[in-house]
């Protein structure tokens, strides 16, 4: 029987005739001959293995649809995951910007005719620059990882010197971010050196950073707030410290916390960066990450940051708004393996999206969500503590996350947590092989999305899991 | 709406709505969206929460972001979203070495709107996400059989992120044996920036070489800058041109015959699904744009995959988590003490994986190959077409098919009415056509354009987009100062600083803008 051939509606040419009669305007009676340059040797002869297509588009949703509905959500689990990935309200309007076809299609256009994804991203930059008190941004990164590794770099390259120094509670996954970003040929030039805390309450151990700082340290980074959630209180001390080493002050910061918290620019940071995830977008199991660094208006900086920059200028059209290449050469599109690091496609779609939420929020609303966070996080806090057994692992101050230890219910984190999935809720990440010394620890997250009645749930069902 | 049906847009114009900065549309005490607050109980004991901050860590100057209600905010992002040429609304034929293919509505419905990816928590254990790591799994079998490589990771979070990925992955081979004198990557000038700029990055030397009068890298070139320096090869091909170097396979035994690995960049690999793959080439590592062969939207540059493949005894560099299936259910292993480690938090981009499985799933192995085809033959029957517009000159392998794009050159346009690449990729936007790719740079063919018409247009699109072409060449030649005052009709003008180099002029936030403003 003649097999019917398919025509695939994304694959307009497939209609036989059409096929047909272009194959011949091109001079080829089969499609092969269209590949004449190829050695035959090096073509592929055989089939694909791939599964057999779900061709019509009722089908692959259902699939798709059954696919995914074999994992449970943060919207019918309580959850309180975090460690950079942390759930916050995300906006209506940030959804439909981002659903916008426009947004989603364009790519590397020009200023005239992508007018508006350039205006759209220089107004993240400088809504950002805002929030930071900065004012010097590229267009964003891969992920907060990736701008704290981009950060090291650029201190290296600004002062050629050959140490950085890390807090100890960092976030483990970028600190192998880090540690692969800073290597080298044959071997590492630059010198990762964590500096060790104070086991009571998580802050850096300043006796140590004295002992580490020298006049061959780069940078000194700190989180703040950081991975642990603690809030680093010597924030200011820190920096004056490796400032007067002259090192770059490198604050990796969260930025929803910036409407209550100070930004790191005003306590001495030299560089701020950090993952801008919690500005109006959801998990996404992990996929709508976005880095950012942020300097002060000086050439020593602003040439060495890596991505594109778009910057305003006029048009010759008097009285109208236009965009350029800022220094275009310092990035591996002008200058190949002479330019900075290297550049590509990493997240604008996010960064719009962060864009029309601080939009969106203004001021009063990067307040009031920081406001509450600090508020629900204390209150949970307060509430576990008074579960037998179970403890706030650190003493001081936390924005957003925070480790609860459970030595003293005889549970292990992974037992407790297993039994948690009965009650519909995701308890915090376990800590228990990132930091042993913290023995049967979690990393609770609580943000402005858990109400009085999600953090009651959560103290009951933990008082349950540990009784019986 | 043009009564009579006709290719040329002539009477399009762009909307243009003079649109304010956002910061200038700010009314003090408007608000774009409330917040959750804290209820009555939990501020009861805790108080305002923010008195827990040491008093030097409070913001004491609230960050100056503007105030505005929420129509105004989402007219206003609206507004700009239609100053921009998305493959939604153009031909993406445009942007030439990045495939601009029509992203299903389908795919981004279930990615960016099902809870079951949407909100779910990186974090959770494994048992409640087997869906996303099924999908993982599933598409790293895909991508093997594509490649003929041996294992693949999705974690990279862009084309560059993935050769960076890859470079990484060589510097760990060579310290395992123990080489310690490997310091040097090949790459050749076709190549994108990243194969020179990531293995810099990653600490490596990198020699460039240049193509020869056929267009080649020069193989004998190649064969000189081998030694027992060299680290590897990173390299692709077809190159940017557009010409498939049948002689692959001598680069790459030269390659391994003095011990160093071979890289093949596929970013763009729509012409060769089904077709040709980088095992039978003798690649030992590879990487693929997910958003671009594999139909993920580019996202205003972003989020995006560079999916990277190996051989075998490559694998323990991979970076982990590594997603495996052990016969019953999907796992995410991370004992792999070779690895590079990480270079993307948790495990990459999700939804652009999502919408990769969903593609390949729609298309099995003879619509993959189908696709190939068809972006291959679009080339050449639009490549005919182009040769006929005046100005258009073509550079290397006269004769030669070329695969799924070229670089095609308006030298003699230049030479004839003045009007460069430049100008013409300024006017074709007055035809509702994104602003094409000229070349990376250095420019080695001279005033370049490189165009790509993947399988997603048909016989139309491409007549369109070539009457367009032959229309601003026309316009050339008899009104050249009209050409070089383009474009008339987008959502801007030529900007007077294509090109921001002093820093006075540097303004890239608004309070930058601001403060230079205001200097005398």
């Amino acid at each position: 029987m003649h097999k019917e051939s398919i025509v695939y509606p994304y694959i307009p040419n497939s209609v036989p005739e059409i096929k047909a009669a272009m194959m011949k305007e091109v001079g080829v009676t089969n499609p092969m001959q269209l590949y004449e340059e190829i050695p035959e040797h090096l073509k592929y002869s055989q089939e694909m293995q791939l599964p057999q297509p779900i061709l019509d588009e009722y089908s692959i949703r259902r699939h798709t649809e059954e696919l995914l509905g074999k994992n449970k959500t943060c919207g019918e689990y309580l959850s309180f995951l975090g460690a950079g990935c942390a759930q916050h309200f995300v906006p209506a309007v940030c959804d439909e910007i981002n659903g916008r076809g426009e947004f989603l299609t364009a790519y590397v256009g020009e200023s005239m005719g992508d007018h508006g994804k350039w205006q759209a991203l220089f107004e993240y930059c400088s809504q950002m620059g805002e929030l930071m008190d900065m004012d010097v941004l590229s267009i964003p990164m891969y992920d907060g990882g990736q701008a704290a590794a981009s950060s090291l770099r650029m201190a290296n390259r600004i002062n050629n010197r050959k140490k950085v120094l890390v807090p100890a509670t960092m976030n483990p996954d970028i600190f192998m971010i880090i540690s692969n970003y800073l290597d080298s040929v044959p071997a590492a030039e630059l010198q990762i050196i964590p500096i060790g805390f104070d086991q009571k309450t998580g802050l850096m151990d300043l006796n140590d950073l004295k002992k580490n700082i020298s006049n061959d340290v780069s940078a000194v980074m700190i989180e703040n707030p950081s991975y642990l959630g603690f809030i680093e209180t010597q924030a200011e001390e820190i920096g004056k410290i490796a400032r007067a080493a002259g090192a770059e002050f490198v604050v990796y910061a969260d930025p929803i916390s910036l409407g209550v918290i100070e930004a790191p620019a005003n306590y001495g940071a030299t560089i701020t960066c950090g993952d801008y995830h919690p500005l109006g977008l959801h998990l996404g199991a992990g996929g709508c990450q976005g880095g950012f660094i942020a300097t002060h208006d000086d050439m020593k900086y602003i040439a060495e940051f890596k991505d594109l920059m778009f910057g305003l200028t006029d048009t010759l059209q008097a009285g109208e708004w236009g965009f350029g290449e800022v220094l275009f050469d310092r990035t591996s599109y002008g200058s190949r393996d002479k330019g900075k690091e290297f550049t590509g496609t990493s997240t604008g779609l996010w960064a719009i999206t962060a864009g029309v939420y601080l939009a969106l929020m203004g001021p009063k609303g990067m307040q009031e969500v920081g406001t509450t966070i600090m508020q629900n996080c204390q209150y949970a806090m307060q509430k576990i503590a008074t579960l037998p057994g179970v403890k706030i692992q650190l003493a001081a101050p936390s924005f957003k996350e925070f480790v609860v230890n459970f030595d003293m219910t005889g549970k292990t984190v992974a037992q407790i947590n297993k039994h948690l999935l009965q009650f519909k809720i995701f308890g915090g990440k376990d800590l228990s092989q990132e930091f042993p010394q913290f023995g049967q620890s979690a990393l609770y997250c609580v943000t402005e999305i858990h109400q009085h009645k999600d953090l009651d749930k959560l103290v009951y069902a933990l008082q349950g899991v540990i009784s019986c | 709406m043009a009564r009579q049906k006709k290719l040329l847009r002539d009477s399009y114009h762009q909307a243009r709505w003079d649109e304010p900065i956002i910061f200038e549309m700010s009314v003090p005490g408007e608000r774009g969206v409330l917040v959750p607050r804290a209820c009555q109980d939990i501020v009861n004991q805790v108080g305002d929460g923010v008195s827990a901050i040491p008093a030097n860590l409070r913001r004491k100057k609230s960050p100056a972001l503007p105030e505005v209600n929420q129509m105004r905010v989402n007219r206003h992002y609206y507004h700009l979203s239609q100053e921009t040429l998305g493959t939604d609304v153009t031909l993406g034929i445009s942007e030439g070495t990045c495939t601009m293919k029509y992203s299903p509505k389908i795919q981004e419905h279930m990615a960016a709107r099902h809870p079951g990816i949407v909100d779910v928590h990186p974090l959770q254990c494994p048992e409640t996400m087997q869906g996303i790591l099924e999908t993982y799994y599933q598409v790293e079998q895909f991508l093997k059989e594509i490649s003929g490589m041996d294992a693949f990771s999705l974690q990279p979070g862009g084309g560059a992120h993935g050769v960076f990925a890859n470079a990484s992955m060589i510097r760990s081979y060579h310290r395992a044996r123990g080489d310690k004198k490997r310091t040097e990557i090949i790459t050749t000038m076709f190549s994108h920036p990243c194969d020179a700029a990531t293995p810099n990055t990653a600490g490596f030397k990198v020699i460039t070489l240049m193509p020869d009068e056929s267009g080649y890298p020069d193989l004998e070139a190649m064969k000189a800058a081998l030694s027992d320096r060299t680290a590897g090869i990173m390299i692709t091909n077809p190159e940017d041109t557009g010409i498939y170097n049948p002689r692959i396979e001598e680069y790459v035994k030269a390659a391994h015959a003095v011990g160093a690995l071979c890289s093949y960049d596929q970013a763009n690999a729509n012409g060769m699904l089904g077709i040709h793959r980088a095992r039978e080439a003798g690649f030992d590592l590879v990487h693929f744009n997910l958003h671009k062969t594999f139909s993920a939207p580019h996202g205003s540059m972003g989020p995006a995959t560079g999916a990277i493949g190996v051989k075998e005894f490559l694998k323990p560099y991979l970076p982990v988590p590594r997603v495996e299936f052990d016969g019953h259910k999907y796992l995410l292993n991370s004992n792999y003490p070779e690895s590079i480690g990480k270079v993307r938090t948790f495990f990459g981009n999700t939804n652009v994986v999502l919408k990769t499985y969903m593609w390949i799933m729609q298309h099995g192995a003879e619509g993959l190959k189908e696709a190939a085809i068809c972006s291959v033959l679009n080339n050449q029957y639009f490549m005919k077409k182009i040769a006929e517009i005046p100005g258009v000159v073509i550079w290397y392998a006269k004769g030669k098919r070329r695969l799924e794009q070229v670089r095609y050159s308006w030298e003699k346009l230049k030479q004839d009415t003045g009007v460069g690449t430049d100008d013409v990729n300024k006017r074709i936007v007055d035809f509702g056509i994104e602003h094409y790719w000229t070349s990376h740079h250095p420019w080695v063919v001279p005033e370049p354009f490189t165009l790509e018409p993947c399988d997603s247009y048909n016989k139309e699109d491409l007549d369109e987009y070539v009457e367009v072409l032959r229309q601003i060449s026309k316009e050339a030649y008899e009104d050249p100062d009209f050409v070089k005052r383009s474009p008339h009709k987008a959502a801007s003008h030529r900007p007077t600083h294509e090109a921001i180099d002093d820093a006075d002029l540097i303004a890239v936030t608004w309070r930058q803008y601001l403060k230079k403003k205001a200097k005398p």
